[in-house]
């Protein structure tokens, strides 16, 4: 009998994702130890502490990376270029995020609060005109619970956030299909929870996470079978080796082409790729907006990283056999997300809409298996999730005494109420719609470059008309912010406290830098390709 | 007997669960489909293991039987949750969130 040997580890190169799931595990302990008014400090400061210590040790290891990439613990993980950037960009929207589910100051106790009886003991939410209880909303801001007390916020969240950040950071370097699966649930499994969190209108929020997870599991055992088909076909489940098998083979193409078809089904139903996208609306609106936040930037950016690595080290050698059928999902996909946006009367479905047609989009960019398909679709990815980050961040502020005015009607005139919010988040809409200087036009304009060089060009004329075709429903919230009566008793927007202003600061300066000056993160995100 | 029955006995599992998950409307019942896909999947990783000659197909099932464990825990928590606000698990009475 052989010795068994360990393989190598890396530890360098996979540090961030070490200290990011280690970090989870210290928060549990946290929660489990702590008496209940400390959590809250406490686990804001573990969180972003852990997050910014996981983005110095990897911006540290990406000076000294090596160009092709690192295949590492016993080739699970595949620590290149694109992992580092995708890695980087989990991290700084995860952050974001972080933040915004740990502010407490937009509505008291956060929106995470123990439980809703809280609500009627602290009063009207900071900023609204209610006022109907009488108690100082400067005290019950910010007040972290006396001893004894109701805890003002569960904490639960945050060891939950880690652990689904872990999961997405394990996701985009997966170098195999089993790691790939496992890292899948690890970031999939704490979401579902998230979503059912909000104890304000619980109904909907247990909805969400009832149907997410039923859904999620779906399509995870799809992508399970699929992986089991690889197998069946490959021998092994590592990308490259399918890869290698792909190539002057006899063996049954119906294995390879089955199983790619199945594990697509999951990867396309994570990044809410119509016609896979039919939790997605439920969820958006239903889920916590700062959960929702997360959900958007940051499970797009670990799904898309992923179909990407697939395609591009597993199936890069026999894309002519599938694109066709992804050309077909792709069109579907931009047009459900644009015409259905058009009739959305929520605005946080709308935006689920939204996401919806650029998932769209996004699959252009990594069906272009080149160079510059990889680099527009990391660089999309970045632009979009930050865009996405503050449009969410802006939508909690617009409030009325039950919670969230999310009815688009609510939104009519507010730029007379508040005119620096009407503006950011015209601002942002326009972002999303892509007009030139901001983020969403370069990030098209590299994917729609990409798909062009790679002969695409039919989908990139269907793509414009799509994406003239969502335009219009973001400038239909302009125009009713700024040219509708308000109505008259219309939502308040709430002063944001320091949190939730640094994300959406966060996530408008990025969006505008990108549009001015795209090319150094362009270079950054074309450092190199994929490793097998 | 030839191992590909096996596989044709994966599938058939794999289909009587995804079929299941899309006509029923308990969510126990639901969640017990997705399990049965599951356990399809390990059917055939298996059979593909003796096929290969490999053993990684064996491993993996011990991988999916854990991530189906923790899905469980996961699962039942939120259907637990929505049972004790509506007293009802039907996937059909959860309907207020749509168009």
């Amino acid at each position: 009998m052989t010795p068994l040997n360990a393989p190598p580890i890396d530890y360098g190169a996979i540090a961030p994702l070490l200290i990011v799931l280690g970090g989870a595990c210290v928060s549990v302990l946290l929660e489990a130890f702590l008496p209940r008014h400390q959590r809250w400090p406490a686990q804001v400061a573990l969180t972003v502490l852990v997050v910014a210590v996981a983005g110095v040790t990897l911006g540290v290891y990406a000076g000294s990376a090596p160009a092709a990439g690192v295949v590492t613990l016993g080739s699970t993980l595949a620590v290149d270029m694109p992992t580092l950037f995708l890695w980087g960009t989990l991290l700084v929207l995860g952050f974001g995020s972080l933040l915004l589910i740990a502010d407490r100051s937009v509505e008291p106790g956060g929106a995470f609060v123990a439980s809703a009886a809280e609500r009627l003991s602290v009063g009207a939410a900071p900023g609204t005109t209610t006022g109907a209880t009488g108690v100082d909303p400067e005290h019950v801001d910010r007040s972290y619970g006396a001893p004894g007390e109701a805890p003002t916020m569960q904490t639960e969240v945050f060891p939950f956030t880690l652990f689904a950040l872990g999961g997405m950071m394990a996701f985009v370097a997966a170098n195999d299909l089993l790691t790939m699966f496992v890292a899948l649930e690890v970031l999939s499994l704490p979401l579902y929870l998230m979503c059912g969190l909000a104890r304000r209108r619980r109904l909907l929020s247990q909805e969400a996470a009832v149907k997410y997870f039923l859904l999620g599991a779906f399509a995870s055992a799809f992508f399970l079978y699929g992986l089991a088909l690889l197998y069946g076909y490959a021998g092994s489940v590592r990308l490259s080796a399918i890869a290698e098998a792909a190539v002057g083979t006899d063996r049954s193409d119906a294995l390879l082409f089955g199983g790619l078809a199945l594990l697509v089904v999951g990867l396309l139903f994570k990044g809410s790729v119509g016609p896979f996208h039919t939790w997605t609306p439920d969820v958006y609106q239903g889920a916590p907006t700062p959960v929702t936040a997360f959900m958007a930037a940051c499970t797009k950016v670990a799904a898309f990283g992923a179909i990407a690595r697939v395609l591009y080290v597993a199936f890069g050698s026999t894309r002519w056999e599938w694109r066709g059928v992804l050309w077909a999902v792709a069109i579907a996909s931009m047009f459900i997300g644009a015409v259905l946006g058009l009739t959305q009367t929520d605005l946080k479905r709308m935006i689920a809409y939204s996401s919806i047609a650029h998932a769209g989009f996004l699959l252009i960019g990594t069906m272009a298996i080149t160079p510059a398909g990889v680099s527009s679709t990391l660089f999309y990815l970045l632009a979009y999730g930050f865009t996405t980050l503050a449009v969410f961040g802006v939508i909690s502020l617009v409030r009325t005494a039950d919670g969230e005015a999310t009815h688009l009607s609510q939104w009519a005139g507010l730029a007379k109420r508040s005119p620096v919010l009407a503006g950011v988040m015209t601002f942002l809409l326009l972002a999303l719609a892509g007009i030139p200087l901001t983020s969403g036009f370069t990030a098209k304009f590299a994917i729609f470059a990409a798909a062009l060089s790679d002969g695409m060009a039919p989908l990139v004329v269907i793509a414009l008309v799509a994406s003239a075709i969502a335009a219009f429903f973001y400038l239909r919230i302009v125009v009713l912010m700024y040219f509708s009566e308000a109505p008259e008793n219309g939502p308040t927007v709430t002063v944001p406290g320091a949190f939730t202003t640094v994300t959406i600061t966060l996530g408008v300066v990025v969006t505008l830098l990108l549009g001015i000056v795209p090319t150094l993160v362009l270079d950054w995100a074309g450092a190199g390709g994929f490793t097998g | 007997m030839s191992p590909t029955n096996y596989l044709l006995l994966s599938g058939l599992l794999f289909t009587v669960g995804a079929v299941g998950v899309l006509v029923r409307r308990n969510a126990i019942v639901v969640f017990m489909c997705i399990e049965l896909m599951l356990n399809a999947v390990n059917l055939s990783l298996v059979t593909f293991a003796r096929i290969n000659g490999t053993l990684d197909g064996q491993v993996m099932a011990f991988f999916v039987m854990v991530v189906a464990a923790a899905e469980v825990v996961v699962g039942l928590a939120i259907i637990m949750s929505i049972f004790r606000t509506r007293r009802s698990s039907s996937v059909d009475d959860a309907n207020l969130l749509k168009y």
